[in-house]
């Protein structure tokens, strides 16, 4: 069944259940269903087999940033410049200048904190083809407040020019390395690694530059999702239909530039809008969604699902999930709760 | 050495020196029309820009794109007063542009951008020009292996760490093709350098670089220090030049070493005459 760009065999990601520590560099949860290993690494050589503009570079974390396909197949275009991100970003900058596509590859907590002046002033001021991939981002790791960029899609957003994206599964990743590619300009992209779910459809799903996709509709509640919250808010949907309750969801890969017409037409079309995305709730999508509800005149009520404002601690991914309300059964909670208040008045 | 070839060279370094006073010229014009600048700093590295622009750098005032040119990056963006007079000076800016720096529209701005035709990088956000450089330079090395990189910073910026990573690169990549000049003035923002950047040459030594250190004010060092450069391969190659900060306004020389220097309207004339009577 192919339907709104969902892949039929779409499963939710659950993690095998003993393992609840935190995992060592490398190792993955293991996933139920569909998956795609590397599918940046598998996307990027694809590309540069036709683009010989194409070089990847990377500080140290080209195992562990799902490069190593791209630079095992093409060597002689690949650069590891060794644990120094300021550089990384600089350099890539440098070979953008001589007319290469860099793709370079860091964790999103180093590509923003440590390297955020040279993506600004480097990279953006100068409208230079430099695409980052950022692994880790939000509670992808288990490794604590150091590695976990909770904030990153706030940050980057506000650097003039910059494309923010931050892919849902597999399917968009991949897509994501095109789009990245057939787009002038830099790219802030937050890469999913290991096995990578599939949800959705990459025979019918196409990533629009700056557009966002309604992979359902419903007239009670509005679910506005990015990255892999979008898997959970289908989740979340169907867990609603059950109950009798209508939610549709619309999946915004893109932070910057930001679908706002698609946003304000989506929530428009319901009695209230919930908002879901794996970074904290204010600076990114929520903040997004609110800017551009107020701009089109919209009054809703809405509750963001999110990380609160305060470093995560160590510990197993599924585990801080849980703690920090990344669930589905969070976003449908939180609509319940939201209709509910709204019956009463 | 020969006879002429003596007479030849002895020929270029006049010739470089004319050019290194027609940019000390261009600088005051641009420095009085503002009534400040980092004026300092530009007049310190008028003969590093006239040996550059005038005898090394191969480029096309016609043709800036040309991609075998090579490429000279000012990741100090606030010396821009210096490389916007190498640019008229070549014949990439109109003279009577000058007159507009740092003024309201203009596209001579106190820090340089990349949109000028001419400048390669925006720089000014210090750390950053070296680190451009080297990626330039190694994705250049097999597209265009005559094309070289040429990157002014200075000692002041040295202090960023990004410069460092940029100089581990350099020569973990083998970027021989790449030149960095590194204006040794002795003054930041904060006065006089707050953080002793000593022993420059052999720090760059040590991170594996070519590395000569000459009087950045002397015109034949200049031709001999970029004579050997270029003659030399296999490792990027630094060139420490000592610079004296106002260098050829005898009473800049002789003012207290300053970062941006506001001068008295009724000065100018006494600057320019001072230069032309002995300077530069």
């Amino acid at each position: 069944m192919r339907r709104n760009g969902i892949s039929s065999n779409a499963s939710w990601r659950k993690p095998v259940a003993e393992a609840r520590r935190t995992l060592g560099m490398g190792e993955q949860e293991a996933v139920e269903g569909a998956t795609v290993e590397a599918p940046f690494g598998k996307a990027l050589a694809a590309a540069a087999a036709r683009d010989d503009r194409i070089v990847g570079l990377t500080a140290d974390l080209g195992k562990y940033t799902d490069i190593v396909p791209f630079a095992t197949a093409y060597a002689s275009r690949f650069y590891n410049v060794g644990m120094a991100e300021q550089n990384l970003i600089a350099m890539s900058a440098g070979m953008a200048k001589i007319g290469r596509v860099p793709f370079c590859t860091t964790y999103g907590v180093f590509a923003t904190r440590r390297a955020y002046d040279f993506v600004a002033i480097a990279c953006a001021h100068s409208h230079l083809n430099v695409k980052i991939f950022a692994g880790l981002p939000g509670l992808t790791t288990g490794y604590g407040g150091t590695h976990q960029a909770i904030e990153d899609t706030g940050l980057m957003r506000l650097i003039p020019g910059l494309t923010v994206i931050d892919p849902c599964d597999a399917t968009d990743l991949a897509q994501a390395v095109d789009v990245a590619l057939a787009t002038d300009g830099p790219f802030y992209v937050r890469l999913l690694r290991g096995l990578v779910p599939v949800v959705l459809d990459p025979a019918t799903y196409k990533l629009r530059h700056g557009k966002a996709t309604a992979l359902r509709q419903g007239a009670d509640v509005a679910i506005v999702s990015t990255g892999f919250m979008t898997q959970r808010a289908l989740a979340a949907a169907n867990a609603l239909q059950a109950k009798g309750i209508a939610a549709g969801v619309l999946h915004v890969p893109f932070l910057k530039p930001f679908d706002a017409a698609a946003v304000a037409e989506f929530a428009a079309a319901a009695r209230c809008v919930v908002t879901a995305e794996n970074h904290v709730v204010s600076g990114g999508l929520a903040s997004l969604v609110a800017e551009t509800l107020f701009d089109a005149g919209l009054t809703r009520p809405m509750a963001r699902i999110g990380l609160p404002d305060k470093f995560i601690e160590c510990g197993s991914v599924p585990g801080l999930q849980e703690k920090y309300g990344l669930m589905d059964a969070d976003i449908a909670r939180a609509a319940t709760g939201l209709l509910e208040k709204k019956g009463r008045k | 050495m020969t006879q002429s070839a003596s007479r030849n060279t002895n020929d270029l370094a006049a010739a470089m020196a004319g050019r290194a006073k027609n940019l000390r010229r261009h600088m005051l014009r641009m420095a009085r029309g503002q009534g400040q600048g980092y004026i300092g700093q530009g007049l310190g590295i008028a003969d590093m820009m006239a040996v550059l622009y005038f005898s090394e750098l191969r480029y096309s005032p016609d043709d800036l794109q040309r991609f075998d040119r090579d490429r000279f990056l000012l990741s100090t963006g606030h010396y821009s007063i210096a490389l916007w007079a190498a640019l008229a000076e070549a014949g990439i800016l109109r003279h009577d542009e000058l007159d507009s720096y740092g003024r309201d529209g203009s596209r001579l701005e106190m820090s340089a951008i990349d949109t000028t035709p001419g400048a390669e990088i925006t720089g000014g956000s210090l750390g950053h020009g070296l680190g451009l450089g080297v990626g330039m330079a190694v994705g250049i090395k097999t597209l265009a292996p005559q094309a070289r990189i040429f990157v002014e910073l200075s000692d002041g910026e040295m202090q960023e760490g990004s410069t460092w990573e940029a100089a581990m690169a350099a020569s973990s990549f083998r970027a021989d093709n790449l030149v960095a000049l590194i204006d040794c003035n002795g003054i930041q923002a904060d006065g006089a350098i707050v953080l002793d950047m000593e022993p420059v040459a052999a720090k760059w030594a040590g991170f594996g670089w070519d590395v000569q250190e000459i009087d950045g004010n002397s015109i034949p060092a200049l031709l001999a220090a970029f004579d050997a450069a270029r003659a030399r391969d296999g490792k990027p190659k630094a060139i420490v030049l000592r610079t004296l900060p106002g260098k050829g306004v005898a009473t800049l020389e002789k003012r207290e070493k300053a970062h941006f220097i506001r001068v008295d309207a009724s000065e100018w004339d006494q600057f320019e005459r001072e230069l032309e009577e002995t300077g530069g």
